[in-house]
Parts: C-alpha cells; structure tokens; sequence
C-alpha cells in the first residue's frame, strides 16, 4: 500500500476498498469494522482479507447474522463516540436492518434536537449481473436516496473505491457506500498524485456536446461504452458519474445539460419511482427550458432480475440500449 | 452505595419515595395537558410502573448509560433530567429537552447519557449494543441500562441483540418492564414462554425475575446485576413484573382487562407500597408526607409553567441537524 504513495500500481477496485478500509483503521483508535464474514472468512467479496489476522478481533469484527442488531450496534457506538464501519454483505439484506437505518441513524440527530450525531459509515454491495436471481440482485441506492439525513455514495471508479472512504468517516452523518458487485474485480491504477477525493460532487467521465447521459455505479462502464459506441457514429456524448446519490450535484448535471440540450439518465433501479425519476424531475425544475428534447431513461425492467443469463441481460440497462435511446433524442426517427 | 446490598434508611426510603412520586405526579399532570390539548401526540403513562425506573436508576452512575422506550418519562425523571426541560418537550417548546422536535415519546438528553426515547418497539436494544461497545472498546467503565417491555421480546431485535450481547460479553443489563399487555394483547397470546427471565439462558446470559412494584426488590436486583456486570459478567436480563395502571395510551379504551384486574393490581400500587413499609418502620414522621407532597405539587407546576412560558422554534430552523456539521462532544 505504501507503493500506491509514489508510484502508479496496478491493481483491483476490491483492493481500493481493502487498502481504505486498512488505512482508516491504522489512522484513527475509533474506526473499526464489523460485518457477516468479513474478518475469518476474509469478506463475501473477499474485500476484507486478510485484515482481522493484520488488525486483530477487537478492530475487525465477525457478527453473527444479525443484520438490524450490528447495524443497529454501529449505530449506537456512533452515538457514543466510535466511528464504526458496518458491512452489510449485501444491500438485499438491509432490508433487515431498514428499521435501524431509517428510524435511528437518519432521524436521531434532528429528533434529539442535534444533541447526537451518528458518524457511521455503512458499506453495502449493490446490483445484479452475477445470475443470482431476484432475491440477490437489488440496486436499492434510490431507495436510500429517499431519506433525509443519510449521504449515499456510489465509487465506480477505482479512485473512488480507495478515496471515498476516508472523507464518509469525517462525515459526521451517516453515509451509506453502495459498491457495485460487478465491479470488484475491475482492474485498473491509481495516479499517485490523487490523495483524496471529494463526496459532494458529480465527474463527467467522459466530455461530449451532443448529449448528456447521466449514471452512477455499475453502469457508469456501460454508458461510457455506450458512447464510444455514439462516437463511431458521429454522436458526441458526455458521460456524467453522479458518484454522490444524496445530495445530489445537480449543479453539475446542468451545467451539462444546459450544453447538450439532451439528457438520458441510466439507472440500475427500477423506473418507478426511481433516483432516475428524481434526476429526471429536478432537471424538469431547474433547466426546463435548456432542453430540446424529452428526457429519457434507461432503467432495470420492472421484473424481480431473473437468473438466468440471457433474461438478466435483457432486464438491466446495457450499451445497446443506452446508445439507442441517446440516438433517438439527437436523430428522431 | 456501589455494591449490592440496599441500606434502606430514612433517607433512602424518603428519596425513593420522592422519586416515585415526582414521576406519578409530573404524569397526573401531563394526562391533564392533554386533555387541554396542550400536549398532542401520543402520550403513553408509566402509572403503575414508577418502581422500575426508580429501582434501577439506583444502581447507576452517572457514567453509565440509559436507552429507554415510548413510555420514558419515569426513567427520565428518575436519570436525573430536570423536570423543567422534560415538561417543556412534552409541550413542543424550544425549551425541552430536543428543542421541542421529539415529544413525549422521543427524549434524549446527552448530559445524562439518555440515548431516548425509541418509539419502535425493539428498536433501542440494538442501539444499547453499541453504546456498551463504545464504552468498553474506550475503556470506559460503563454500563447500559436498556429498558424495554415484552411486547419487544416478540421482536427479532431481541433475540439478535441477547445473542451478540452475550457473544461479545456487552456490559449490558436489559430490562424488560413485563406489564402484561402490548397495548392490547396480552401475554400469553404473544409469547410460548411467558417467563421473559428464561429466554436469557438460550443465550448463556445471567436472567432473573423481580417484582417490579416492589422499588426496594428492583433496587437489590439492579445493583447485584450491575455490579456482576462491572466485574466482567457480561450481560444480564432483568424482568420486572409490572403493571400499567392506566391505558397504553389515551386512545385505548382498555376493552382487553376488567375494572377488577386493574383495582386489583392497584392494591400493588409500589408508592403506597413504599409508603406503609415507611411508616411501619418508623421512617416516616408527623407531616414528613404531606410536606413531600407539597414539594412535589410546587416542582411540578413551576415545570408546568416554564414549559407555558417556552418559545417555539422557529419555523426557520426546521431542517436544522438533518445532517450534522460536527460531532457533538
């Protein structure tokens, strides 16, 4: 890890999150981790190996499967002075600990008059793409992204993976980390210059004047093969990573926006009700009259993900889908 | 007095008395509030169970820590939270102990470690979990008291959090306050094992039942549960048999119990209890009770009439503390 300091290395996202996780706990007495498997077992994503024979037990906690008492438990150390890291394996099992995040993490701080603040962070891998059927392939980040009081990430890059970490554990909210699965074993480097990163703005990926086509997460790569897809045709699309789900920088997708003229917005959640539907409305209220065309969207179809392969495929947004709906704003047929 | 045994001298007696009847009293008066429609919401009343919060506080330090229920305003009173604030919160006013925002259900107070005020039933034990964490991960020497009722044994939330408490030898006494009834249903619909106490041993935790309208048995019982706690014990469950003498909650037409259940357990009132124990061994003397009455009634209308006097806050700081911009110390 100390190589990452001088020179550029190759290496995973899953070991981005390995190296923040290890450096946040070496840094500060009051950081710890505690999850299902992450210490004995290394992490169902293997993320964490490693670190509870580095760390020891007291810094790096194997839970039982108790989802609302160890997010519940982070949250109570929060209070009292720790700043816990709490892997919740998947955020299809944060449906058993909604109670605690909705009611507790995210309402505490205004309910007891700003008395207590709950510095916590919650990392949760998220999405489909692996054929694990319905029950294992949520993207439950928009749902989040519905609650005031929480700050909901979304690192898709490897830099992201490694840098945001630190500055959610100086958060003094709750901030929720939404790791897309498909991305752990993305390789890549990280340029030594980079120390840090911010957790309150949009990046654009990738500049374009035709479009703008806005993601977050496991289809930020989807989209940017998407536009490389557009540029062979003549489309210039820019790529927009929202990167921060709540709040969010609309800020940034404006500015875009207000240059393209066109706007499509790729989302791994369902339509309905969606952080797509949330992008797309404020856009509506803010940049109305800088459109030339309707927006559009690329969502999950509204079908629990099936398992198997060539169905998955066909319920989840993908470059073929994403281009075409980019070349039906900028040439209608 | 740190250790188990309870000296219940004059003034002990006169000050467990005293606690109970601030709390019985502080209610008497919020139950009118509300039929003023000063105080709105829900308003669920400890009438009954005073001896609970009375019983365990004692064998608290101001280091320790407490995690409460919807039903909180006698383990607040009893923590040390001044009558004045709690009041004003259960009027809205600025001036409470959350700047009016919680209410009656929703009291946390930092400078007595009072982590609320949880109004989801179960919802406090995980929480409980983490503060003994914290406090033993710093070193501190600490223990959590986490109240809640049996309606929260029917909870996941429960077994999980026993579970890990116990895994990780938590310095945690939880206490269940088993007044018979979640809200309407009562026990034995809810649990196969109606004996809370025994659950604890499906856990390898230490469990015992007291009887909770007995404030000096509860005392004898916290302070020999906290004091094997501090010892490194690990977690211990603590039920206290109670009984709510008025409704769950001023919408409740009390359909599920009879008058005479309700006199019956009346007779077990623990102040009048506590009372006659005085008396008989001669603790009590001439107007010893009407003067702490008095004292009583006078430190609960000048908390009635700093709440009236309160402020609201203004409409302009509503979404102040959504998000913090630093953590409190």
């Amino acid at each position: 890890m100390s190589d990452a300091s001088t020179t550029a290395e190759r290496l995973t996202y899953r070991e981005a999150c390995r190296q923040a996780i290890r450096e946040a706990i070496i840094a500060d007495p009051r950081v710890f981790l505690m999850g299902e498997d992450v210490g004995r077992y290394g992490g169902c994503y293997a993320v964490t190996k490693g670190l509870m024979a580095e760390l020891g037990e007291d810094r790096i906690r194997d839970t039982p499967l108790s989802e609302s008492a160890f997010v519940g438990a982070g949250i109570g150390a929060a209070m009292a002075g720790m700043r816990p890291i709490v892997e919740v394996m998947t955020c299809n099992f944060s449906l058993l600990a909604l109670d605690q995040i909705l009611n507790n993490a995210a309402t505490i701080p205004h309910m007891s008059g700003g008395q207590f603040a709950v510095p916590l962070v919650l990392r949760l891998a998220t999405g489909a793409g692996r054929q694990l059927a319905a029950q294992h392939s949520h993207s439950l980040e928009g749902w989040f992204a519905h609650i005031p009081g929480l700050r909901i990430l979304a690192p898709a890059t490897i830099e992201d993976a490694r840098h945001m970490l630190a500055p959610a554990l100086a958060d003094p909210n709750p901030v929720l980390i939404f790791e897309h699965v498909m991305l752990y074993n993305m390789e890549g480097t990280l340029d030594p210059a980079v120390t840090g990163v911010d957790i309150a703005h949009a990046k654009v990926r990738r500049p374009g004047s035709d479009v703008t086509l806005v993601t977050y997460g496991g289809s930020l790569f989807k989209t940017l093969a998407a536009a490389e897809m557009l540029a062979g045709e003549g489309l210039s699309a820019e790529v927009i990573d929202l990167r921060v789900l709540r709040p969010l920088d609309m800020v940034t997708v404006v500015d875009s926006v207000s240059r393209t003229r066109r706007v499509v917005i790729i989302d791994e959640g369902w339509r309905s009700g969606s952080l797509s539907a949330e992008v797309a409305m404020r856009l509506v209220e803010e940049a109305f009259f800088e459109l030339d065309a309707p927006i559009r969207r690329v969502c999950a179809r509204e079908v629990p993900i099936p398992y198997p392969a060539h169905l998955e495929r066909a319920a989840l947004p993908q470059p073929e889908t994403i281009a075409a709906a980019a070349r039906s704003l900028v040439r209608p047929s | 007095m740190s250790e188990a045994k309870v000296h219940l001298d004059r003034a002990h007696g006169l000050k467990l008395l005293r606690e109970m009847m601030r709390i019985r009293a502080f209610e008497a008066r919020c139950a009118e509030l509300y039929q003023a429609e000063k105080i709105r919401g829900f308003l669920h009343l400890y009438d009954g169970q005073e001896a609970v919060a009375v019983g365990i506080m004692q064998a608290l330090e101001p280091r320790d820590a407490v995690i409460a229920t919807y039903r909180e305003h006698g383990q607040a009173l009893a923590r040390g939270i001044a009558m004045r604030p709690l009041m004003a919160e259960m009027l809205g006013k600025l001036e409470g102990t959350c700047r009016g925002r919680g209410g009656s259900m929703h009291i946390f107070d930092r400078a007595t470690r009072f982590y609320g005020g949880n109004a989801i039933v179960g919802g406090g034990l995980p929480l409980s979990l983490g503060v003994a964490l914290a406090d033993a991960m710093q070193k501190r020497d600490a223990v959590t008291a986490c109240f809640f009722g049996e309606g929260a044994a029917d909870e996941g939330e429960f077994h999980e959090s026993l579970n890990l408490a116990s895994l990780w030898r938590l310095p945690v006494l939880f206490v269940c306050e088993n007044n018979r009834y979640s809200m309407g249903t009562p026990l034995g619909v809810a649990e196969a094992e109606p004996e809370i106490w025994r659950k604890a041993a499906g856990y390898r935790m230490g469990g015992e039942a007291v009887d909770g309208m007995d404030v000096v048995a509860v005392e004898v019982a916290a302070r020999r549960a906290v004091a094997r706690i501090r010892q490194g014990g690990g977690p211990h469950l603590l039920e206290c048999l109670t009984y709510r003498f008025r409704a769950h909650s001023m919408f409740d037409a009390q359909l599920y119990r009879t008058k005479e259940e309700v006199a019956s357990w009346r007779e077990r009132d623990p102040i009048v209890r506590l009372q006659r124990w005085l008396e008989q061994a001669g603790h009590l003397h001439g107007d010893d009770l009407a003067v702490l009455g008095a004292e009583v009634a006078a430190e609960v209308e000048d908390a009635v009439a700093f709440a009236e006097a309160g402020t609201l806050e203004p409409v302009e700081e509503l979404e102040r503390f959504v998000t913090m911009d630093e953590v409190p110390s």
